[in-house]
C-alpha cells in the first residue's frame, strides 16, 4: 500500500495537469468557433467544448481512453482500424528482431570472452556503437529492402535485431566477466574444462546482466520497429498509425497509437521481468 | 585463466601459407572477387591474432583499428567486384566522396539537428531533471511516486511523441528540442535522485554533528556526491538526444536537418548521401559522448572509477 | 562536564522494542579520557551518539557543559570522530579540514590558520594539498581527527576511530593520541573493542554489557598520565586489563 499510494497520487496529479492543459490548449479553437457562430460561451460551456473536439490540440485523457478502447475492443481485430491488428504487426516484427538480435548478441559474447582476438577487435566498436544513433539507418534499411522486393516484417525485424544486438552483446560480455579471478582460479584448481567453467560459473553469474540487457533490448527493438514503420508507404503497424495521424491531424489517433505502443513496451518489459524473477528464484539467486 | 592460444612461429607455417594461397585462388576461380575478399579477411585476422598476444595499450589500439580497416576494405572490394548497385549499398569510397562533396550541406544539417535540436533540448532536459530532483529531494512521498513512473517511462517508445510535438511547436528545431527534452528528462531524473541519496549514514551523521543547515549539506556534501550519478545519466542520454532530434524530423521539418536529409535522400535513392549523414551522426554521437565523458573526468576526478 | 542521569534509549523495531541503553548514570570530568568497552550491542556507540545528539534518549537527562546535547552541538562543544575517516574525496586534506569551519562560518584567514595548526598537531603538515585517496588509512584517520580538532571543541568523541586499521598503525596512533591529549587537555570519550587500547589510553574505563545496554563496571586507571608503549608490559597494566576482562565476563553471565 505504502508503495502504491505515492504512485497513484502522482498519476492523479498528472491526469489533473493533463486536463488543465487540455482546457488551456483547446480553448482558443473553441472560442474561435463560438465567435464565428456568434454565440459567446460561458466558462462552463467553454470547458465542456474543450473536451469534445474532434481534432483537439491536446485530447483530454478520457478521449484518449475512448480512442484506445475503440481501437482495441470496438473493431474486428482484422480491421485496419483495429489497434490490435496494428499492434500485432508491430509486435511480430519486434519479437522476431529481438529474438535474432538477442541470440546473435549472446552468441558473439560467448565468442568474445573466449577469444582475445575477437575481444580486442570487436568490443571497442560495440561499445562505441552505443554512442551512435543507429536508429537513423531505419528508413534506409526499409527502402533498400523494398527496392530488393522485400517488404513487411523482415526489414523491420532487421532494424530491431540490429538495435537489440548491441545492448545484449555488451551486457553479456560484462556478465560473463563477473566471476572474479579467485573464482576462475578455483575452477582451474579443479581442472575444469573451458566448457565446464562456462556452464557452471560464467553462465549462471551472467544471468542478472542478461535480463537487464534483455529489457533494454526489447524496448529498443520496439522503438526500432515503430521507426521502421514510418517511411512513406507503410500502412500497417503502430508507427504507421502515428504517421497517418500526424498527416491528417488526427490527434486522438496519434495519442491512442502512442499509448498502445507504451502499453506494448510495458508488457514486454514486464514479461522479461517475470521470466527473470522465475529463473533467478529457481536458481536461488533472487533475494 | 583463459589462455589466448599458443604464440610463436609454427613449423607448419609454410604449409599453412600454401594452403591459404590455394584456397584463395580456388575461391576466386569459383566466384571472381571472392578470393581477394577472403585474402583480406585472412590477412587481417592473422595480423590481429599475432598482435593479440601482446598485452598493452598499443595492441589494444591497433587491433580494433585493423579490424575496422579490414571491414572497410572488404566492403569496398565487395562493392567493386560483385557489382553491388549503389542504390543498395554504396562503396565506402563513394560515401567518402559524397561526404567531401557535400560538406556545407552536411554542416548545415549538423547545425540544425545536433546543435539546435539535440543539444539545446538535452541541456534544457538535463537542467529540468536536476531541478526537479532537487525540488522533490525533501519529499520522500513524491520520490516514491515519481521514481517508478520515471523508470517505467524510460522503457517506453517516447520518440512516438514526436508527431504531437511537431504539431505543437512547428516544423523547426524547437519541436525537435521538445522531443529531446522529454526523452532525456526521466533517465537523468532517476539518476539524479539516486545520486542525491548516495551519501552514507556516516557522512550524514558527521555533517549533523557540525550543525549544518539543509542547504549547506546539499551544496557541500550531497550535490558533489551525486555528480557520478548525474554524469551517468548525462552520458546515456547523449545518444537518446540525437535519436530524438533525428527521428522527430521524420515527422516534419524545414528543408534541412539530418533526419530530413536522410528521409528525402532515401526517397531519391541517393544512398551515398544518406550514408554520409549517418557518418556525421556517428561522429557527432561519439564526439558528444566523448565531450561529456571528458567533463565528467574533470568534475569527478576523485571517484574511484576515474582514478584508475 | 558531561552528566548522564538515568539515561535510557529504546528503539522500536519489527521484532519488538530493543533496549539499547537502560538507566545509564555517568559523569565525565574535564580533562578525562574515558573509554567505553563492551561486546557489540552493549550500547557503547549508542551512548556516544546520545552525547553527540545523534540519538535522543527516551528517558533520563543528559547534560553536556550544563546544556542539552543539542545546544552543546550548536555551541560547538564537541568534535566527533567516526569509525571511518569520512573525508570527502573531492576535497584536499586541507579543504576537508576547512569543511566544518566553512559550515560554522569562520573567516578565510582564520580557517587557514586553524588548518595549519591542526595539521601540525596530527603531524600531517605538508599533506594539506593531497587528496584523501592519496594517503594511507592511518593518515586519513589522522586527518579526520585534525578536522574534529579544528574548531576547538573541548570534547572529543571518538567511535572506534582506529578499528579499521592494522595493529602496528593502531599502536602508533594510540601513542600520538595520548600526546595530543596531553598537549591540548581535551576531554575525550572513546569507544573501543580492544582491552589493551582502552587500558593504555584511559583515565577511566567504562565496561558495558548488552541486553539491555548498561554500565556494568567503571574502572579508574591507576596508571600515570605519562605512558610510553612499554607500559603495557608492567604488572599494573596487566592487572587493570584483567579487571576489565572480568568486568566483561560479568556482563555476559546475565544472558
Amino acid at each position: 500500500m505504502s508503495r502504491v499510494m505515492p504512485v497513484l497520487v502522482v498519476l492523479l496529479g498528472i491526469v489533473a495537469l493533463w486536463y488543465g492543459a487540455a482546457v488551456a490548449m483547446n480553448a482558443p479553437w473553441a472560442r474561435d468557433q463560438a465567435a464565428r457562430a456568434g454565440t459567446p460561451l460561458s466558462t462552463g460551456q467553454l470547458i465542456a467544448a474543450t473536451m469534445v473536439q474532434e481534432r483537439p490540440v491536446l485530447p483530454a485523457p478520457h478521449q484518449v481512453a475512448k480512442g484506445l478502447w475503440d481501437g482495441i475492443a470496438g473493431q474486428k481485430i482484422t480491421s485496419k482500424r483495429s489497434l490490435v491488428w496494428h499492434g500485432w504487426i508491430t509486435l511480430s516484427a519486434t519479437l522476431a528482431g529481438f529474438a535474432i538480435g538477442a541470440l546473435a548478441g549472446a552468441a558473439l559474447a560467448v565468442a568474445i570472452v573466449h577469444s582475445r582476438v575477437m575481444d580486442l577487435s570487436i568490443m571497442p566498436w560495440a561499445i562505441a556503437s552505443q554512442t551512435v544513433p543507429i536508429l537513423a539507418i531505419a528508413p534506409m534499411v526499409i527502402v533498400v529492402f523494398a527496392s530488393a522486393g522485400v517488404t513487411g516484417l523482415v526489414p523491420k525485424a532487421m532494424i530491431s535485431a540490429w538495435l537489440s544486438f548491441f545492448p545484449v552483446l555488451v551486457g553479456m560480455v560484462k556478465g560473463f566477466r563477473t566471476p572474479d579471478r579467485m573464482q576462475l582460479d578455483q575452477m582451474h584448481s579443479w581442472s575444469a574444462s573451458r566448457a565446464q567453467a562456462f556452464f557452471l560459473l560464467r553462465l549462471p553469474s551472467s544471468l542478472p546482466y542478461l535480463f537487464a540487457s534483455l529489457k533494454v533490448a526489447v524496448a529498443a527493438a520496439l522503438v526500432g520497429t515503430i521507426v521502421g514503420e514510418l517511411p512513406a508507404g507503410a500502412t500497417a503497424g503502430l508507427g504507421a498509425r502515428l504517421l497517418s495521424g500526424s498527416y491528417y491531424g488526427q490527434t486522438i489517433q496519434i495519442w491512442s497509437a502512442l499509448f498502445a505502443a507504451a502499453g506494448l513496451a510495458a508488457v514486454l518489459v514486464a514479461l522479461i521481468g517475470l521470466i527473470e524473477r522465475v529463473v533467478l528464484k529457481r536458481m536461488g539467486l533472487a533475494r | 585463466m583463459t589462455r589466448y592460444g599458443e604464440g610463436g612461429a609454427r613449423p607448419g607455417a609454410l604449409i599453412l601459407g600454401l594452403a591459404v594461397l590455394v584456397l584463395v585462388l580456388a575461391a576466386n576461380r569459383w566466384w571472381p572477387g571472392s578470393g581477394l575478399l577472403l585474402f583480406v579477411w585472412l590477412a587481417g585476422w592473422a595480423v590481429n591474432s599475432r598482435l593479440a598476444h601482446y598485452e598493452g595499450p598499443i595492441s589494444a589500439m591497433l587491433v580494433p583499428l585493423i579490424f575496422g580497416a579490414t571491414l572497410l576494405a572488404s566492403w569496398e572490394i565487395a562493392c567493386a567486384s560483385f557489382a553491388i548497385p549503389p542504390v543498395i549499398l554504396p562503396a565506402p569510397s563513394a560515401i567518402g566522396a559524397a561526404f567531401a562533396a557535400n560538406l556545407p550541406l552536411l554542416w548545415g544539417d549538423f547545425v540544425q539537428t545536433i546543435l539546435k535540436g539535440a543539444l539545446s533540448g538535452w541541456l534544457i532536459g538535463a537542467a529540468l531533471a536536476v531541478a526537479v530532483a532537487v525540488l522533490i529531494d525533501r519529499s520522500p512521498f513524491l520520490q516514491r511516486g515519481l521514481l517508478p513512473i520515471g523508470n517505467f517511462v524510460a522503457a517506453l517508445p517516447i520518440v512516438g511523441i514526436a508527431p504531437i510535438l511537431v504539431m505543437w511547436f512547428g516544423f523547426d528545431w524547437q519541436s525537435k528540442a521538445a522531443v529531446v527534452v522529454i526523452m532525456v528528462f526521466f533517465p537523468i531524473l532517476v539518476n539524479m535522485v539516486a545520486g542525491l541519496k548516495a551519501t552514507d549514514a556516516l557522512a550524514r551523521d558527521q555533517i549533523a554533528t557540525w550543525s549544518a543547515s539543509y542547504a549547506q549539506a546539499l551544496v557541500k556534501l550531497r550535490l558533489p556526491s551525486a555528480m557520478p550519478f548525474l554524469f551517468n545519466g548525462l552520458k546515456i542520454t547523449t545518444t537518446l538526444a540525437l535519436i530524438g532530434a533525428i527521428v522527430a524530423e521524420f515527422f516534419g521539418s524545414p528543408t534541412r536537418g539530418m533526419g530530413f536529409r536522410i528521409s528525402t535522400s532515401v526517397g531519391q535513392l541517393n544512398l551515398a548521401l544518406v550514408w554520409a549523414e549517418i557518418l556525421v551522426a556517428a561522429l557527432a554521437g561519439t564526439a558528444f559522448y566523448g565531450i561529456v565523458a571528458l567533463i565528467e573526468k574533470r568534475v569527478t576526478f576523485w571517484h574511484p572509477s576515474q582514478r584508475g | 562536564m558531561i552528566e548522564a542521569k538515568g539515561v535510557s534509549l529504546t528503539f522500536q523495531t519489527a521484532d519488538g522494542p530493543v533496549h539499547a541503553l537502560k538507566d545509564v548514570n555517568l559523569s565525565i570530568n574535564k580533562g578525562d579520557f574515558v573509554s567505553f568497552i563492551g561486546p557489540s550491542g552493549c550500547g557503547k556507540t549508542t551512548f556516544l551518539r546520545t552525547m553527540a545528539a545523534l540519538e535522543r534518549p527516551t528517558a533520563g537527562t543528559l547534560s553536556v557543559n550544563g546544556m542539552t546535547p543539542d545546544q552543546a552541538r550548536k555551541s560547538r562543544a564537541y568534535g566527533y570522530v567516526f569509525q571511518a575517516p569520512g573525508l570527502y574525496p573531492w576535497r584536499t586534506i586541507a579543504r576537508n579540514i576547512s569543511l566544518p569551519l566553512e559550515i560554522m562560518g569562520f573567516s578565510k584567514p582564520d580557517r587557514e590558520a586553524r588548518i595549519a595548526r591542526v595539521l601540525e598537531l596530527v603531524e600531517l603538515a605538508g599533506f594539506g594539498g593531497k587528496y584523501p585517496w592519496q594517503l594511507s588509512g592511518g593518515m586519513q584517520q589522522r586527518a579526520s581527527i585534525a578536522r574534529a580538532l579544528a574548531f576547538d571543541a573541548e570534547i572529543l568523541l571518538m567511535d572506534e576511530p582506529f578499528g579499521a586499521l592494522d595493529e602496528i598503525v593502531r599502536d602508533r596512533l594510540n601513542e600520538a593520541l595520548l600526546e595530543l591529549w596531553a598537549k591540548t587537555g581535551k576531554t575525550i570519550g572513546f569507544v573501543t573493542h580492544s582491552i589493551p587500547e582502552a587500558v593504555y589510553l584511559s583515565t577511566r574505563i567504562v565496561v558495558m554489557s548488552p541486553r539491555p545496554g548498561r554500565i556494568s563496571r567503571v574502572i579508574e586507571s591507576t596508571l600515570p598520565r605519562e605512558r610510553p608503549l612499554e607500559i603495557r608490559d608492567t604488572p599494573e597494566f596487566i592487572r587493570i586489563a584483567h579487571e576489565v576482562r572480568e568486568g566483561l565476563r560479568e556482563g555476559h553471565s546475565y544472558d
